[in-house]
């Protein structure tokens, strides 16, 4: 661990083309790039499914099948289509990132009380309505939660991009353990798992501040843990 | 001579290489066998001492929410670090016992929970003691929460054991780092493949093993 630290506090190994500065942005970059792209697929269709009732059977075989598939081979399969381009990367994390948020936002779709529903049909709302103002809404902390859990699940597949010839932090590692230079990569482990817990802590206090901006905070009790939880497989 | 006895893929085919996937497969379960053991044990404890203890709970819970977060590869170098041993299994062990861990306590506690009171109270008027109203009612009562949690760590942990690939270890991972290198399509999917067919089969198993050991649940079912 020693060795770790004289690395991580050596300045020259910060800045340059091939320093962790630039390693981080590569990193937040892929990252970034295939959770936008994974909430424009899942939030809608997730949206859908909640709504109308239909296919969540299949939300939730998809989710946990995804779980079994190693994302090593995942990565490697793709990859194989177009060596060290930005894309098969980029797939390959899009795949592991819809199913939380897809599964999260039907479940909190349709986990809203029937008597609010009622209520905007009561009042005069169309389906529409209905969904934009009620639904959606009452299902936030819901579609938070399954962003949250696919933007952890990114960043740490995104370490391992680095196996397929890519940048990211997972670069660090992979090139500190090649060379055995071992403060190389031990130090990069800990960035890698820095970052992961810097988001994750931005995240817990993101849903903080949105629970408690509701009126009355009657939404403590919902889970702020991913619904995603529930087996699949079989 | 010990090298001579490691199967090792030949030609750019499927046929012929059967024996490689199944000496990976077998190191693939072990691997994750003894991983999802450690977690278990790790897990029962921690859990019936967050049972009892809220405060306890409440550390866990912060505890298991950072694991939870911490990319494998990043968590396996770091145990690497600690222990000072990169090349053998144990820091992969430790990783993904740790990750079992953080998914069953939460299952175990929330299952105590979920016991409804009028049972625990019907069982302490009945003369058990706590430790047997503990081992007789409400750890029954919470297989299925705690089955349910054990199949998604089990699940997760076949997959992950792939990780170790990249460091030449890692079961089936093995295949696809070295199918990678060799440019063989087929011992990657062989080696992806293989470890969905694993996560599978050990699932149905442990949805088997539930079933019959919850007798009650079916004869409610049953009965509507």
């Amino acid at each position: 661990m020693g060795s770790a630290i004289s690395w991580l506090t050596t300045s020259d190994n910060w800045g340059g083309s091939s320093g962790i500065w630039q390693r981080l942005l590569e990193h937040l970059r892929y990252s970034a790039i295939a959770l936008v792209i994974a909430a424009f697929i899942a939030v809608p269709v997730g949206l859908l499914i909640g709504h109308t009732g239909k296919g969540s059977g299949f939300v939730i075989g998809t989710t946990g099948a995804v779980r079994a598939i190693p994302t090593l081979g995942l990565l490697i399969l793709l990859n194989k289509l177009q060596p060290l381009a930005l894309w098969p990367v980029e797939a390959a994390l899009v795949v592991l990132a819809v199913p939380p948020i897809l599964a999260n936002t039907a479940a909190g779709v349709a986990a809203v009380d029937a008597g609010a529903r009622d209520a905007a049909v009561g009042i005069g709302m169309n389906g529409r309505q209905t969904l934009w103002r009620v639904e959606v809404p009452l299902a936030l902390p819901l579609i938070l939660s399954g962003i949250r859990s696919a933007s952890l699940q990114v960043i740490a597949t995104a370490t391992v991009a680095a196996y397929t010839g890519l940048g990211g932090l997972g670069r660090l590692v992979l090139d500190g353990y090649d060379t055995q230079n071992l403060g190389k990569a031990y130090g990069g482990s800990v960035l890698v798992v820095v970052l992961a817990l810097l988001i994750e802590g931005l995240y817990a206090l993101a849903q903080r501040v949105l629970a408690r901006s509701r009126e009355g905070g009657g939404l403590d009790h919902l889970p702020l843990a991913p619904v995603i939880e529930a087996p699949a497989i079989s | 001579m010990l090298l001579a006895s490691v199967p090792e893929w030949s030609g750019a085919q499927l046929s012929g290489n059967w024996g490689v996937i199944v000496h990976y497969a077998v190191i693939h379960v072990q691997l994750a066998l003894a991983a999802l053991l450690l977690g278990c044990i790790g897990a029962l404890i921690l859990g019936l001492l967050s049972f009892r203890y809220r405060r306890v709970y409440a550390v866990v819970l912060a505890f298991s929410n950072a694991v939870y977060a911490m990319p494998s590869l990043g968590l396996l170098f770091i145990i690497a670090a600690i222990t000072g041993r990169i090349l053998d299994d144990h820091p992969l062990i430790i990783a993904l016992a740790l990750y079992t861990l953080t998914i069953l306590v939460r299952n175990i506690v929330e299952g105590l929970r979920a016991v409804p009171p009028a049972v625990t109270d019907a069982s302490s008027a009945m003369g058990f003691t706590r430790r047997g109203r503990l081992l007789k009612v409400e750890l029954p009562l919470a297989v299925p929460a705690i089955s349910a949690g054990l199949r998604v760590a089990t699940v997760s942990t076949i997959s992950l054991v792939s990780v170790a690939g990249i460091i030449g270890r890692g079961g089936l991972g093995f295949l696809l780092t070295q199918g990678f290198q060799k440019d063989n399509p087929w011992e990657i999917w062989a080696g992806v493949l293989a470890t969905v067919a694993l996560a599978g089969i050990i699932d149905v198993l442990l949805v088997v093993a539930t079933r019959a050991v919850t007798p009650w649940r079916r004869i409610g079912v049953r009965n509507g």
